[in-house]
């Protein structure tokens, strides 16, 4: 995995309370075997024509919305289904952070495996956000801030090893396979109740 | 005397492997279902890091999400559904993982065989890729859904990086009223709380009602925790957990039981242990529940009108409301109970079990579903399918014109071909309603099995009291 840098970037903005997973890419584009080619089906139901036309009027088919790299959402962003195909279509798209005040647990986790920053922010700089669509915003995630162009700096939260993994550019399973020997502790610790299919 | 603590805090502690400041806690997994949907790119990160799976033991695949619920025979004709298929049972034998397959047996929705089987027991760690796995909760277990990182992560090393979820304690007491079921009680928590209201949280049902009910009934609960928000959803065992479980393939026999019992009753929360947050709910006062708009937390009781947009202060929640409502094409103030319907479909991992069948099949038996309707049944499992043909429920199904098909998701999750058409009203059993959910342009009314019969008779949303 990249580590993960600070950027700058202008955002895209969707005003809407608990957009789920099913919106953020349909299930039938589940049916992949691969992580690649999601970006394109990125919220397809709200995004296309029933002929596979762009709407013009979406927000990701303006063309001022080309290359941003921060998305703004309404509260509760990725509730429903676990699928991590969810956070693959929104990197694949071009997205490095997520905005809203809150996430659904599994999307949260998902995101921060991908390099995808899902960053809270306070009711009001979250309203805020929504009446100035024009802001470049900074993310440094090593102070964990986001920038705002008056120079103020909005602290947000990040639990400290997942910030670790973001920076280093480690990945979790590397991590959980030096514990080997804690598991074998652990397993044989339980030796006789752990209930087996053998 | 030791701290009492929360079954919560009881299943986290003993699963933790290793835990360190800092850093998330290390825990251990005792069981891992896996289907064909959220798998295949986990097994790919394990052959590209030249890794083996640890505990096939431990593990369990079945194909659910994608599978045709029409005759088994045949093949999978939609091609990409049929690779992913195949490609699940290809990394089984690989990896020497036990699968239901397509054409086996036992095949059904994973979150139905596990408790089937006898797999899922109380005390146990459950995950799956897949967020409903929260229904396993119905024994005691912690049980959560996780995505493909993670299930590549315990495929490896069984365990899992975790932050302990805050406690919320959901008490039920009194008595369901007549036509008023498990399911009712999910969609009342969930219009209560709202569909983020249980996030970071594990809840714990308790409270007279919920000790009444059966296992399949708890399992309809646990199973829509997730549509609260909350991680995982779980009910203590009791007798009636351990009357279930007794005599199944994989539960413990002889001694192993005597053992488990012992280690069981140890797990109820304790007396004087607290919660992180807590909601009562009045049994007594419960109607039957549907949905009306575009998230399970846009539930109200059947005889109440649609609510109105206008009246909500704040300015993203009444935009959400009204989009909402333009979707589902449905007016503020009007009563629901009347909309006509399309179809309706009972099954998915909320209420395809045995007992949900024989439900929706005494409220059809001797009637006829509506010519205007296509009524789906498609049980859980190809296990409960093979019990419920030995009840005669097939030949109650078929009689009133429904169709009795083979184990699957199908309609909850739309990947196989069994979909709305857009615009279609269906009245659903299964567990979400967003936009599209049950087909692109469809429009799911979430209710009960009785309430989705009587609809079904009717071809008209209707309270099932009226049919009792």
């Amino acid at each position: 995995m990249n580590k993960f840098t600070p950027f700058s970037s202008q955002f895209v903005c969707l005003a809407i309370d608990n957009i789920d997973t099913d919106q953020i890419i349909p299930a039938r584009f589940l049916k992949t075997t691969t992580k690649t080619g999601l970006g394109d089906q990125l919220f397809c139901d709200w995004r296309y024509e029933e002929s596979g036309e762009p709407k013009p009027d979406f927000v990701l088919n303006r063309p001022e919305s080309k290359g941003k790299a921060i998305f703004l959402a309404g509260d509760n962003f990725g509730c429903g289904s676990s699928r991590e195909h969810a956070p693959w279509a929104l990197t694949q798209f071009g997205f490095r952070a997520v905005i809203s005040t809150s996430f659904a647990d599994i999307f949260r986790s998902n995101a921060l495996k991908n390099a995808l920053l899902p960053i809270i922010v306070p009711r009001e700089i979250h309203t805020e956000l929504f009446a100035n669509l024009d802001w470049t915003l900074s993310v440094d995630l090593a102070s964990q801030t986001l920038a705002l162009p008056d120079g103020r700096r909005v602290e947000f939260p990040v639990d400290a090893f997942s910030k670790y993994c973001l920076l280093e550019g480690v990945d979790e399973l590397g991590y959980i396979l030096q514990q080997e020997q804690h598991i074998r502790a652990y397993e044989s610790g339980r030796a006789g109740s752990i209930n087996t299919l053998g | 005397m030791s701290k009492p603590r929360t079954i919560i805090e009881k299943l986290w502690d003993s699963h933790v492997v290793h835990a360190e400041a800092g850093k998330p806690a290390l825990l251990f997994i005792d069981l891992h279902l896996v289907h064909e949907v959220t798998s295949p790119q986990a097994f790919d990160g394990l052959r590209a890091r030249g890794l083996k799976v640890r505990r096939p033991d431990l593990t369990l695949a079945t194909t659910d999400h994608g599978v045709p619920t029409t005759d088994r025979t045949l093949p999978i004709l939609d091609k990409v559904a049929a690779a992913q298929v195949a490609q699940l049972e290809a990394n089984c034998r690989e990896f020497g993982i036990p699968c239901f397959g397509y054409r086996s047996e036992h095949q059904g929705i994973v979150h139905v065989i596990g408790p089937e089987q006898g797999l899922t027991q109380p005390g146990m760690t459950v995950v799956c890729g897949d967020s409903h796995t929260s229904t396993h909760g119905a024994f005691g277990a912690l049980a959560f859904g996780i995505g493909t990182s993670e299930l590549e992560h315990v495929l490896a090393t069984q365990c899992l990086l975790q932050r302990e979820s805050k406690s919320y304690e959901v008490r039920v007491d009194g008595t369901l009223k007549r036509g008023v079921s498990a399911k009712d009680i999910i969609l009342a928590l969930i219009s209560r709380i709202g569909i983020g209201g249980g996030t970071g949280c594990v809840l714990e049902y308790c409270g007279t009602t919920i000790r009444s009910l059966t296992i399949e009934e708890r399992m309809t609960v646990c199973n829509m925790s997730i549509e609260g928000g909350a991680r995982a959803g779980l009910v203590a065992p009791d007798d009636t957990t351990y009357q279930f479980l007794a005599g199944r393939r994989f539960a413990p026999k002889g001694a192993d039981w005597d053992a488990a019992l012992a280690r069981w009753r140890q797990l109820p929360t304790d007396q004087g242990a607290s919660y992180d947050h807590s909601v009562s709910i009045d049994a007594n006062a419960l109607e039957p529940m549907i949905t009306f708009g575009t998230n399970p937390g846009m539930g109200i009781a059947i005889t109440a009108p649609v609510p109105d947009p206008s009246g909500m202060t704040d300015p993203l929640e009444r935009e959400s409301l009204k989009k909402a409502l333009r979707y589902m094409a449905l007016e503020p103030g009007k009563p629901l109970l009347g909309h006509k319907i399309d179809v309706v479909f009972i099954g998915s991992c909320t209420n395809s079990r045995l007992s949900d069948l024989r439900a929706a099949a005494g409220v059809l038996k001797g009637r006829k579903v509506n010519p205007a309707v296509r009524v789906m049944v498609v049980p859980g499992s190809m296990e409960i399918k093979r019990q419920a043909q030995a009840e005669g429920l097939d030949q109650v199904f078929r009689e009133a014109g429904a169709e009795w098909r083979e184990a699957g998701c199908s309609m909850c999750i739309a990947m196989n071909g069994d979909q709305l058409q857009p615009g279609q009203y269906s009245v659903s059993t299964s567990n979400r309603n967003f936009e599209g959910r049950q087909g692109k342009g469809g429009r799911t009314l979430l209710a009960s099995p009785l309430t989705a019969a009587a609809s079904a008779v009717t071809g008209v949303v209707t309270d099932v009291r009226t049919l009792l």
